[in-house]
């Protein structure tokens, strides 16, 4: 199962708390708002993590979702 | 601090924030009041409403359209339409409604990300190091006036580029503008005037001889081009310096007031200080210092009550952390709470610039306390005081150290 995480960029108001929770996710700009880094696919080990940052947003403005197989084979293409 | 009002009898038809029982334990208020209203009202102030619930905070605090920050702190005396340069307000961003407030609000977006906040980190360590070495040889201190109390004013009065030592005129300010909501109007006029004056020193000051501090990054500043107009750079150094200053105050007080009572936090957080990310989030959750405010931007329906415009409405978002439909054993501090969507530092586009500022010294300073005494106890329980208006946190904080060996 491979999950992405993706931060919504219209409710993101740059708490920083998944940045602080799981800096390897997630990328601040300099406005200090966040977006997740590349595709934002979630590494194995770090889904725990990743979950965390889901449930200490406070604008709920990070979705995890589970990828299907064709998305995962996508993305797998379109990053290098 | 007693309040210069009458005594409040129900909450629900006639609150006020500055109300002695309000001040001494809010959260049963508010509990009450979610469970009966959970939008009260008041004539006081000339009209205020206070919605309770997490979901009602937040559905005020993304409405621009029914509600504008003109006004953020509720006292006796409402802006008129010719008051304030809206959409500006009187301290910008804070008191900014859309689109203006995003212009102002990116510009200083950048001096506080945790790049910059990070670079104030050793200063904050050596102070809280100096302001604990000051304590030495002591069994009994006050932590909210020897300790708390000075690290973010000092934090802040060196980041904006004043001299360390107008550190302690600034308190006086602050509480005037956050705490001494209740005073004549002419008498809180006069002393706004000369908050605005040594402002006006300092741009001066900075003017003539710029250097890398945020006054002179204020002055370089530049939205569309055009330089900021003085009443702009005045507003928002006025307000980066109350809003970081109480606030933060409050937070590591009452951080170190909860330490003080729960000793088996105390040795869990001095044990395991990895413990501290989620500690921080709790003591900010259960213990959140800031109520904002609004003002009714328009005449509409709210939930069935009848909002006029020019009504005050309290935005308690540390009422929205306590309620049980948002978060389990709200009343509970978990120093290992997993999940927490919690509001401190207030929802959209208004959220805290400075809560990085505000989250580095609060670590810092808890860590700094507890590395020196990790064993301490409210010296007289009932000698504490918190703070009235729309800033909670402990104002005297008489401690004693425990198994002092060091």
């Amino acid at each position: 199962m491979t999950f992405r995480i993706h931060v919504d960029p219209d409710k993101c108001q740059g708490h920083n708390r998944c940045y602080s929770v799981s800096p390897d996710l997630f990328e601040l700009d300099e406005l200090g708002m966040s977006s997740e880094v590349g595709a934002g696919l979630v590494p194995a080990g770090q889904l725990s993590l990743a979950r965390l940052a889901v449930a200490n947003c406070p604008e709920l403005a990070i979705s995890l979702t589970e990828m299907t197989a064709a998305e995962v084979t996508e993305t797998a293409e379109a990053t290098p | 601090m007693t309040s210069r009002h009458p005594r409040v009898h129900d909450f629900a038809t006639d609150f006020d924030h500055t109300d002695p029982a309000w001040v001494n334990d809010p959260y049963p208020i508010w509990e009450d009041l979610r469970q009966r209203c959970p939008v009260a009202h008041s004539e006081r102030y000339g009209g205020a409403w206070l919605p309770v619930t997490h979901d009602l905070v937040s559905e005020v605090a993304y409405d621009h359209e029914h509600f504008t920050s003109r006004s953020v702190v509720v006292s006796d005396r409402r802006p008129g339409p010719d008051d304030l340069p809206a959409p500006i307000g009187l301290s910008p961003p804070i008191s900014s409604d859309p689109p203006f407030h995003g212009l102002a609000r990116r510009m200083l977006l950048p001096a506080f990300t945790p790049k910059p906040t990070a670079v104030l980190e050793p200063f904050t360590r050596d102070l809280c190091r100096d302001l604990l070495n000051a304590t030495d040889g002591r069994d009994s201190f006050d932590a909210s006036l020897e300790y708390a109390q000075h690290i973010p004013v000092r934090v802040i009065v060196k980041y904006l580029g004043f001299p360390q030592e107008d550190a302690d005129l600034f308190r006086g300010f602050i509480r005037l503008v956050l705490e001494e909501v209740d005073l004549p109007e002419e008498e809180r006029e006069e002393r706004f005037a000369a908050v605005d004056e040594y402002m006006d020193s300092q741009i001066e000051d900075h003017r003539a001889r710029p250097r890398d501090d945020l006054t002179s990054f204020l002055l370089e500043a530049e939205i569309g081009g055009q330089k900021l107009p003085v009443e702009h750079i005045r507003g928002t150094m006025t307000l980066l310096m109350i809003a970081g200053i109480d606030t933060t105050w409050s937070a590591i007080g009452a951080s170190l007031w909860h330490l003080a009572q729960h000793p088996g936090d105390r040795r869990r957080l001095a044990a395991e200080p990895a413990l501290m990310d989620t500690a921080l989030e709790e003591f900010l959750r259960a213990y959140a210092p800031v109520t904002m405010a609004r003002l009714v931007a328009k005449d509409f329906d709210f939930h069935g009550h009848p909002f006029k415009e020019g009504d005050w409405l309290l935005l308690p978002f540390p009422a929205a952390n306590r309620d049980p439909a948002a978060f389990e054993n709200p009343d509970q501090v978990q120093l290992d709470r997993v999940r927490n969507r919690h509001a401190a530092f207030g929802l959209g586009r208004h959220r805290c610039l400075g809560s990085n500022l505000a989250r580095m010294e609060l670590r810092i300073a808890l860590e700094e306390w507890l590395a020196r005494y990790p064993d301490f106890e409210l010296s007289d329980p009932a000698a504490v005081t918190w703070s009235a208006g729309q800033v909670r946190g402990p104002r005297r904080l008489p401690v004693t150290i425990l198994g002092r060996d060091r």
